[in-house]
């Protein structure tokens, strides 16, 4: 298996895109990935697109081929795959482009993700996250994502005396660094007694612990990292790239506060990029709801088991600290269209391991890591990134 | 939903049918045909039985649910919990019959039978199990014999009845 | 005859609301409505709540404390005036939800009020004719009354499950009869939401004709009169109505007591005086003689001469609620969750 590096990145605005269609995001991310890149389309052998549930959404499945007929390559018969996997959808198509490439099947691909969430009403979008989740027997007894999610902080609560207010905190934390995202979906700052005091939607999570529907497209050129430096003076290598599920139901899982998918993914990935969790000093982890973010940082490795709450609240995951968390904004703020959010995850880090993130930059990052999981932590992928010189 | 979907699964979901590996002993709900707890997997195909859950169990976890699922738009504020049965296996419901402010991990609880929800005016009811907090039950009645679990081996007879 | 009551089991939802209350919202004195129906507060089914979960909950409990297996049920009835289906019988899915399928016959009744005494009638001739082993009789109803009117007061929800058999009987049936004609009192036409009355001909010509009728028909083939019984149900639309065609009849207070539900939970239709019966069997002792006269709109009265053997005494009834319980507890609501909870308030879309 060769190295892999991210050649470009692009991505649209995430947020309400009343008037930009699936096809017009899709493409825009794509096409602003192959100029970061300085290939052309007639360099990549492959689409990798993640989307959850197009079918649902936009009533339109085997949404690959449409893509790279809209990007103006269906006449070149490349390979171009719809990738699946709940909110991981994104990732996973990133760990099939990095299988692609890293085995030699492809030189150039692309990686997309993308999604329309607001071409459905809330209700049905709601819904359509809850089948993400074990459908016959959670959704069908009455539990949302939402719920499954605030049972899992109610847990930690009691076990780990996490408080309300560091479930806040994380929000907090998103907004403050959306606020300097151009891209962003809420670029407003919130504080925590705005979060506590928001309408509940599953207690305790209320309406701002819970990431907005958001439509938006993420795009990330890879290529064989032996050949990076002819596209890019900053190749960054992806360093790993593991998946790891779980039981699908919560009710069957291990321990209800530990995403078992997400330890396993995370030391696969550490291992193979032969790294830490301390020598990660940037990391884009899933904030969909604020306790998730809180087990992804214990289960990653970063912090002990029942501390995350704490140590978020003080503050400790800001730029200027030894790990800068989710500097985009993360799903809360940045946004959450399903499919894209995975790649967008990977964009973010990309750009902060260049130095390119202006206002957001984490200073002098040279590794970083993604998480994203899809449903309750069925499955779990863990990317780690690398700047090499 | 999709008739025959929901049909199929109404002795899981009116009577909490689940079953138990004869090799290992574990017990589960839903019911599996496979058996992930055994060492070989393989050993358990054919041998996972009907076990009839008694619906008694306790409350793990809990929320109170203002953003409601698809088809319980009526009901809100419910409680939501985990459940841990009597006999192991943790099920996911509402908690009803009582202020969804009272719930608490630990209370105890037992099954009841509650409509689900239903297709609007003119479709199919759906009906399965809540939670009631209680005292504990008496055996609920047996599984019938066409609950009987499919396994994937079908060359081989077909496990006895619990 | 020798066959009769095996067990039986009750189910009261767990609200009440006052005639008070409901007095409020329309502008009338809501304590005076209730005095005058003898009402004091009525039952309300939770949302996720209907005919089919209130018989279902009910015949569990029977099972149970009759220590019957479902498998031996041979016929089902659910008798209703609110199934939720108007093609699809209740009973099939009760019959599913207590293991009982699916070696049985199931059919749902309706005869307003008498829908579950008339399931009791056809158990019997089952059992009688050696056809089934167990029969199950329930009456359950979660009945409405218009919003403003009368009927609101005391349109209530519950309901009772008899199991009918020959073995183990605690309360033998010795006769049953009927009395039965076209009488248009009241009434709902396919399609409509909530039933309509004919006022004050609800009273003489169809209530206390027919279980006046019927009563003395009864004392007749029994060669009884009322101070032959020790106690006396009377299906009961209000509080009032038994009462006095009791008195009439010549019963004493005492012999109506345990009997009366409706004062406390509301009439619930097809499961009134099967509630009735089941509190009365859950005060009674041994060879006491019980005369239940039962009475539907449309109209029709099945009277039952019953009474109680030793096997009584070796009833357990550990499991399940008892019907005082039911009678004496509940939490009540306000009228805004009331019209939510019994769909008077309707969702877009749907």
């Amino acid at each position: 298996m060769r190295d892999v590096a991210i050649l470009g990145v692009g991505m649209t605005k995430f947020g309400e895109l009343w008037d930009r269609s699936f096809r017009e995001i899709g493409i825009e991310a794509g096409f602003q990935a192959l100029v970061d890149a300085k290939l052309s389309s007639g360099d990549l052998g492959a689409l990798y697109l993640g989307n959850m549930a197009s079918g649902s959404l936009i009533d339109q499945e085997h949404i690959a081929p449409l893509i790279l007929d809209y990007s103006g390559l269906g006449s070149r018969h490349l390979e171009a795959v719809r990738v699946e996997g709940g909110g991981a959808s994104g990732a996973l198509a990133l760990h099939q482009g990095w299988l692609a490439v890293a085995s030699g099947a492809h030189d150039f691909v692309v990686v997309g993700g993308a999604e329309k969430l607001t071409d459905v009403p809330d209700t049905m979008a709601n819904a359509i996250a809850g089948d993400t989740a074990d459908h016959e027997w959670e959704a069908v007894f009455g539990a949302t994502l939402p719920s499954l999610w605030a049972m899992m902080a109610r847990r930690h609560m009691h076990e780990y005396g996490t408080q309300r207010t560091d479930l806040a905190s994380v929000a907090v934390h998103a907004h403050e660094m959306a606020s300097k995202n151009p891209n962003a979906h809420y670029r407003n700052r919130l504080s925590v007694d705005q979060v506590v005091h928001a309408s509940p939607v599953a207690e305790p999570l209320g309406m701002l612990d819970c990431a907005p529907f958001s439509d938006g497209a993420a795009a990330v050129v890879l290529g064989p990292l032996e050949r990076a430096r002819k596209f890019t003076d900053t190749p960054i290598r992806l360093a790993a790239s593991q998946v790891a599920c779980d039981t699908m139901a919560l009710q069957h899982r291990r321990d209800l506060t530990t995403l078992d998918s997400t330890v396993v993914a995370a030391k696969r990935a550490f291992a193979q990029a032969r790294m830490t969790p301390k020598e990660v000093q940037v990391a884009e982890v899933d904030d969909a709801y604020t306790i998730s973010a809180l087990l992804a940082l214990e289960d990653l490795g970063f912090v002990p088991k029942g501390e995350a709450g704490r140590r978020f609240a003080e503050g400790a995951f800001g730029p200027g600290g030894p790990l800068t968390v989710n500097p985009s904004g993360g799903l809360k703020a940045q946004g959450r269209p399903f499919g894209a959010v995975g790649v967008a995850q990977a964009v973010e880090i990309v750009r902060q391991l260049r130095g390119e993130a202006g206002e957001r930059q984490a200073a002098g990052a040279t590794r970083g890591l993604t998480h994203d999981l899809g449903g309750t932590g069925a499955t779990s992928v863990v990317h780690l990134f690398e700047r090499v010189n | 939903m999709s008739i025959a979907r929901f049909w199929r699964e109404t002795p899981r979901r009116y009577n909490l049918g689940g079953s138990r590996c004869a090799n290992c002993g574990t017990v589960y709900f839903p019911p599996r045909a496979v058996c992930p707890s055994c060492a070989k997997h393989r050993q358990s195909l054919g041998r996972l039985e009907p076990f009839q859950l008694s619906g008694d169990g306790e409350v793990v976890t809990f929320t109170i649910v203002h953003d409601a699922a698809e088809g319980f738009e009526m009901q809100v504020p419910y409680a939501l919990a985990i459940v841990r049965t009597r006999e192991g296996p943790m099920l996911t419901g509402q908690v009803v019959d009582m202020d969804p402010r009272e719930v608490r991990i630990g209370l105890k609880v037992r099954a009841t039978f509650r409509k689900l929800r239903s297709e609007g005016d003119a479709g199919v009811i759906h009906y399965g199990y809540k939670f009631t907090p209680a005292e504990p039950s008496a055996p609920r009645p047996a599984p019938a014999a066409e609950d009987q679990i499919p396994t994937p081996a079908p060359s081989e007879p077909r496990g006895a009845r619990a | 005859m020798d066959a009769g009551i095996v067990s039986y089991g009750a189910y009261v939802p767990r609200y009440r609301i006052t005639p008070e209350e409901i007095g409020k919202v329309w502008g009338t004195d809501g304590n005076a409505m209730g005095a005058g129906l003898g009402v004091q507060r009525k039952s309300v089914p939770a949302p996720d709540e209907d005919t089919i979960t209130i018989s279902t909950e009910a015949l569990r409990v029977a099972l149970v404390r009759g220590r019957i297996d479902p498998q031996e049920i041979g016929a089902m009835y659910v008798g209703s005036e609110s199934h939720p289906y108007a093609v699809k019988p209740t009973a099939t899915v009760v019959a599913q939800a207590v293991g009982a399928t699916p070696n049985l016959t199931a059919a749902d009744f309706e005869f307003a009020c008498k829908a579950g005494t008339a399931a009791i009638q056809t158990c019997l001739g089952l059992v009688g004719a050696g056809m089934i082993r167990y029969g199950v009789a329930i009456g359950s109803d979660t009945s409405q009354g218009a919003p403003g009117d009368a009927l609101e007061y005391s349109a209530s929800a519950g309901g009772a499950a008899f199991v009918i058999g020959r073995e183990n009987v605690i309360a033998r049936i010795q006769h049953t009869l009927s009395y039965t004609t076209d009488t248009p009192d009241f009434w709902r036409r396919e399609g409509q939401r909530y039933p309509s009355h004919g006022g004050r001909f609800t009273g003489e010509p169809a209530y206390f004709r027919h279980v006046s009728e019927c009563a003395r028909r009864m004392f007749e083939r029994a060669g009884t009169t009322p101070k032959d019984y020790a106690y006396v149900v009377f299906h009961q639309p209000n509080g009032k109505f038994p009462q006095r065609i009791g008195r009439q009849l010549g019963f004493t207070d005492a012999q109506m007591r345990w009997g009366l539900v409706t004062p406390y939970i509301g009439n619930t239709y097809s499961g009134a005086a099967l509630i009735g019966l089941a509190n009365v069997l859950d005060h009674a002792h041994p060879g006491e003689r019980i005369l239940v006269v039962g009475y539907g709109s449309g109209a029709g009265s099945d009277a039952f001469d019953v009474v109680t053997t030793d096997a009584l005494t070796g009833f357990d009834r550990s499991f399940g609620t008892p019907v005082q319980q039911f009678l004496d507890s509940g939490v009540e609501i306000p009228y805004a969750t009331y019209a939510k909870f019994r769909g008077k308030i309707h969702m877009g879309g749907g």
